[in-house]
């Protein structure tokens, strides 16, 4: 028996993977959440087989593993994307990952200094419970929010305030902005977003573009065995990354993994 | 053997009450113990008086509990000013005017409004009174201190309805005859003689109310925005105690500074409620020894 333990985001994504995987096979995985640093400590102190993390892995988790005798290698088995959303009524359709997080650090205030209406910015986010709050802070704010930045309870009830809020814009996973049928939802709209003036404004919301990594507002989903993988824990991380398990991933809401880190993902497994 | 029986049971319900007595001892204490090491890093001073909420922030942490306070106040004080002058002539009109068969159906419709879930509210204000509140007062949004002013307020109407019904009806009906032999009207005995007669009962009634409103937390966590800004006006995001330590407290790291401190912004809800009921009991008393 296998034992995967860690993130709550992937605790979804990886127990769908599992359940596909044992249909074919004798081997019975056993996944379960309690959040990024809980699996990490179970990999480390060797009561989990392989660790699921939103977050990669600190240098003193990694020395920590070291002194346990414990070799960490790391693969990225699906990207979790932020889609930036705004009213339909709102004419911005695109943003740079800098305008964002100035917007987002109360430094730009007013739509009419992205190319809006002459109307007061008014920002919806996440609360500080939350990896999405960190991640989004972390990599594209670079500093702290503004302190007028609304914090609602989940990504539902940011598509619900922004869809009611003409000046509104949020920041929810790419779950939430389309329907079971790969639609996009009503009563919201989805910006572009480049990583710079310069570069090309991408839709989160269009396949190609994000499987080749030009989406900036993607985290990787961290797996971490103890050394490198074998047996039937190699078997269910190469169904993980192949078409099948890629397609899950994209099922439930999050991107698959883009070439350059497959490649990094094969070179692991080797 | 009777008498033996009856020190039992006695014993037994004393035993129930003291129950009560040493859990609320219990929870205060687990709120002082855990709220101290908070103030070995952060001056208690700054904490009170602080403007700037932001534990675990990019840079750096700041634990000033004041815009907290002064949202938790502004959203209580707007319930109230929604909520008693609503709940007080609910409470009369059930108490002296209304005809038996019309108390029998709003008496237990105001029950109802007491067992809805505090999350189905917040969502109403999100989804319904939100929306409301930003085309009357030409806003982009309504989660605002308006809009959780108004959801406690409702929260609280069926603790000020009842209790003040009572109050209301606990006036004897000796006064009414005085007032209405003198040649006083209805209007005038209800509004001159009962309600003055009622008033410390209906005072405890909008205390206790108060009480729920300042305690209440999921309603206002859904329903205000919890900007942690200090509030302007009560058409700005606000963010109150209960919300900020439901948000928090679930994620904090064990004995960190943020863990204590979220006690001890629970220390100082548990004082303010502890304040207001104790105002309230005070009240009732006398309201008793009239009687």
């Amino acid at each position: 028996m296998l034992e995967v333990r860690g993130s709550d985001t992937e605790l979804n994504l990886v127990q769908h993977m599992a359940e596909k995987f044992m249909e074919d096979s004798d081997t019975v995985i056993s996944v379960t959440g309690g959040g990024s640093g809980t699996g990490i400590a179970a990999l480390i102190n060797g009561e989990a087989d392989m660790a699921n993390s939103s977050r990669p892995m600190k240098d003193d988790e990694i020395e920590q593993a070291k002194a346990n005798g414990v070799d960490p290698v790391e693969f990225v088995v699906a990207m979790d994307g932020l889609c930036i959303i705004v009213n339909p009524d709102n004419p911005v359709d695109k943003l740079t990952v800098e305008q964002i997080g100035a917007i987002y650090r109360g430094e730009i205030t007013n739509w009419k200094e992205v190319g809006g209406k002459d109307q007061e910015i008014s920002l919806y986010g996440r609360q500080n419970n939350s990896g999405t709050f960190v991640f989004f802070r972390d990599n594209i704010l670079k500093g702290d929010y503004s302190e007028k930045m609304k914090r609602m309870n989940g990504n539902a009830q940011i598509v619900e305030g922004v869809k009611t809020d003409a000046a509104g814009i949020g920041y929810v996973g790419v779950g939430y902005v389309v329907d079971e049928a790969g639609n996009q939802v009503e009563g919201i709209k989805v910006v572009k977003v480049g990583k710079d003036e310069n570069s090309k404004y991408v839709s989160p919301l269009n396949k190609e573009e994000v499987l080749s990594g030009a989406y900036p507002v993607a985290r990787p989903l961290y797996q971490y065995t103890n050394g490198k993988p074998e047996g039937a824990l190699l078997d269910f991380i190469k169904f993980e990354l192949s078409d099948a398990g890629q397609k899950i991933a994209v099922e439930e809401g999050f991107f698959p993994v883009p070439e350059e880190l497959k490649q990094q993902n094969e070179a692991n497994l080797q | 053997m009777g008498r033996f029986k009856e020190s039992v049971y006695k014993n037994f319900f004393f035993a129930n009450a003291l129950v009560v007595v040493v859990i609320l001892a219990g929870i205060f204490l687990l709120l002082i113990r855990n709220s101290l090491p908070a103030f070995l890093e952060v001056n208690f001073l700054d904490f009170l008086t602080g403007k700037v909420w932001n534990p675990g922030g990019y840079s750096e942490s700041s634990y000033g509990i004041l815009s907290l306070l002064v949202s938790t106040l502004m959203v209580t004080a707007g319930a109230m000013l929604f909520a008693v002058p609503l709940g007080v002539l609910t409470a009369a009109y059930i108490a002296e005017v209304a005809s038996p068969r019309e108390r029998e159906i709003i008496k237990p419709v105001i029950e109802i409004l007491a067992g809805i879930p505090s999350v189905v509210v917040g969502f109403f204000g999100i989804v319904v009174l939100g929306p409301w509140i930003a085309r009357i007062f030409n806003l982009s949004n309504g989660l605002n201190a308006v809009n959780g002013s108004i959801l406690l307020g409702i929260m609280a109407l069926p603790t000020i309805i009842s209790l003040a019904e009572d109050a209301i009806t606990a006036v004897p009906d000796d006064y009414r005859q005085a007032s209405l032999a003198l040649g006083a009207n209805r209007w005038e005995t209800l509004v001159k003689v009962v309600l003055p007669a009622a008033l410390s009962g209906i005072i405890a009634a909008v205390m206790l109310g108060m009480g729920r409103a300042i305690g209440e937390t999921m309603t206002v966590l859904m329903a205000t925005g919890n900007a942690p800004a200090m509030p302007g006006s009560f058409l700005d995001s606000v963010r109150t105690m209960t919300a900020t330590i439901a948000i928090e407290l679930g994620e904090v790291p064990f004995n960190s500074t943020h863990f204590y401190i979220l006690f001890a912004v629970g220390l100082v809800l548990f004082i303010m409620t502890f304040l207001v009921n104790l105002a309230s009991d005070l009240i009732l008393e006398r309201y008793q020894e009239v009687e």
